[in-house]
């Protein structure tokens, strides 16, 4: 039985674990030194001009001097400034955004009749491409205010957490129901230990979904215009400038701060359910 | 509890039960039933699909209304039994939470009823001993096999010792082997809490081994057949499975529903 055997991992000693950790991530990272040793290649054989596309050894050589410029006694890189610019405006952008659809979700899901007439509209707005609000936002809250793309951020992440959110506190198994029924159980108490805690995993697929949108609206957004230290306009002044290993290495920015919010996503996830990722792993 | 034991546990009057009436998937799911069952009894429903086993209990468990007739729990409307927690219940599916661990499971009705945290951990601890669980108090559901996990619900449905126990084809899931011996247990826990037990079921050789009256029921529109009286004593072990009182009980049960098939 699946229990069993994952008995015998933990409690085998380290050697075979990280073994076979690297055997399961080897393919991933062959993959990933492939495609880049590829990339320098193709650029060099075909002599592919710089501002087409860089070789990927031009974007890490500048991702370094930038690293150094960060770290060196003046400390001032543009691209640090810009990346942690934009890291907030995500990250505000998300906490408002997920927090208000999770809200606004407990509210509409104690009143079915409430929570049925609104998910059509949610679910209605959530394919609307909201991100070609963003001038109006700038006008709203000010080009240069960060609120003007924290406000879009929140609007993109608010709805997919919403449904996601009502959804997971309105499937809740009939005989689950029936038990608290039997317990005379009060709406209240029903919610916190029964509708919460099996909305969990619908919310937190939605703040997985929602971290990597969240950025992709920061950036996006910023395209429109901003403070010259967002990565947004560091990427679009670089590439109009032609120096195009800047804007790749901003680029570079963007995807690990994207990656480092998913994972820190997922820490949360793990910290606040254990039971469901032990779960996943037994399955 | 034991010292104001009530002659008549759940009482049936008349009571029919219509689903979806004036529509075409109208469906007679019980007429005219009548039935008494004991303090303290053990009794089996049986029957084929679709003969209201389950409707029954459901009724008499307040997660129904029926559409006629009235019924009675523990001298209350059903609904004021439920109100004033009577009501122990164990689906076919353990339903257990699986974001609590096992002791968390059984200690789910004590605080939904406001007990301490103290007399939580120590109710459930009893529980868990009496359905032999008490080493994996801190395991979650899915560590369990279905079996264990069948006892958990039991261990959680007994917790804040209610009156009644409502079985619905509580080990219809899991095989001839761990049932039988689940069976032997539930026989345990009966006659260590004196809880009056109603067991709905699909296998006439439970019934019989487990039932004091079984009640035999017949379909389209559900209701009661015959209840036969298995007149095998208390307390019963794996011996009782070879007593030919059990042969005749088992036959007779099976004649009954074959019968009832055939009408």
């Amino acid at each position: 039985m699946a229990p069993a055997k994952l008995r015998n991992d933990q409690s085998s000693y380290l050697p075979v674990r990280i073994r076979r950790r690297l055997a399961y991530y080897f393919p991933t990272i062959a993959v990933a030194f492939g495609v880049i040793l590829l990339w320098e290649f193709l650029v060099v054989v075909f002599d592919i001009q710089q501002f087409l596309l860089p070789k990927p050894s031009s974007i890490f050589a500048e991702f370094r001097l930038q690293v150094e410029l960060w770290l060196g006694p003046e400390g001032s890189s543009l691209l640090f400034e810009a990346s942690g610019a934009t890291f907030w405006e995500a990250i505000g952008g998300f906490v408002i955004g997920c927090g208000a659809g999770i809200l606004v979700a407990l509210i509409t899901a104690r009143w079915t009749i409430v929570s049925e007439a609104t998910m059509p509209f949610a679910i209605a707005a959530n394919s609307v491409p909201i991100i070609a609000f963003a001038p109006i936002m700038n006008n709203w809250f000010g080009l240069t205010n960060p609120a003007s793309k924290m406000a879009i951020v929140a609007i993109i992440v608010f709805f997919p957490t919403m449904i996601n959110t009502v959804r997971g506190l309105t499937l809740v198994e009939a005989r689950q129901l029936e038990l608290m029924r039997s317990y005379a159980a009060k709406p209240l108490k029903i919610l916190f230990s029964l509708r919460i805690p099996n909305a969990l995993p619908y919310i937190f697929s939605a703040l997985r979904v929602a971290s990597a949108l969240s950025l992709i609206g920061a950036v996006v957004a910023e395209f429109f215009g901003g403070p010259r230290a967002t990565l947004g306009v560091y990427i679009t002044q670089e590439a109009a400038a032609f120096d195009f290993a800047k804007a790749w290495t901003a680029i570079l920015m963007a995807s690990l701060i994207g990656i480092a919010f998913y994972l820190l996503v997922l820490l949360m996830e793990r910290r606040l359910m254990p039971w469901h990722v032990s779960l996943r792993q037994a399955g | 509890m034991s010292s104001q034991i009530k002659d008549i546990a759940i009482s049936a009057q008349a009571v029919s039960k219509v689903f979806n009436p004036g529509t075409e998937a109208e469906v007679a799911a019980l007429q005219d039933i009548h039935l008494k069952v004991e303090a303290g009894e053990f009794i089996s429903l049986i029957g084929p699909s679709g003969c209201g086993k389950s409707t029954l209990m459901r009724l008499a468990g307040d997660l129904l209304q029926p559409s006629a007739g009235q019924l009675i729990v523990n001298g209350k409307s059903p609904r004021q039994a439920r109100l004033d927690r009577d009501y122990g219940m164990v689906f076919q599916a353990a339903t257990l939470y699986e974001w609590r661990t096992v002791a968390k499971n059984v200690q789910l009705p004590l605080e939904v009823m406001g007990y301490s945290k103290s007399a939580r951990q120590e109710r459930a601890a009893e529980m868990l001993d009496l359905v032999e669980l008490g080493p994996f108090a801190n395991h979650y559901p899915w560590q369990l096999s279905g079996g264990m996990q069948q006892r958990v619900s039991i261990a959680r449905a007994l917790a804040f010792a209610p009156s009644i126990l409502l079985m619905d084809e509580p080990f219809g899931a899991l095989d001839e082997f761990t049932r039988e011996r689940m069976n032997l247990e539930l026989l345990k826990i009966w006659r260590h809490t004196k809880v009056t037990i109603v067991f709905v079921t699909h296998s006439i050789a439970e019934a019989v081994f487990l039932s004091g009256r079984i009640v035999v029921m017949s379909p389209r529109p559900g209701r009661i057949t015959q209840v036969v009286t298995s007149n095998l004593p208390y307390p019963r072990d794996f011996k009782t499975r070879q007593d030919p009182t059990y042969y005749q009980r088992v036959s007779e049960v099976r004649e009954l529903l074959r019968d009832a098939h055939e009408v």
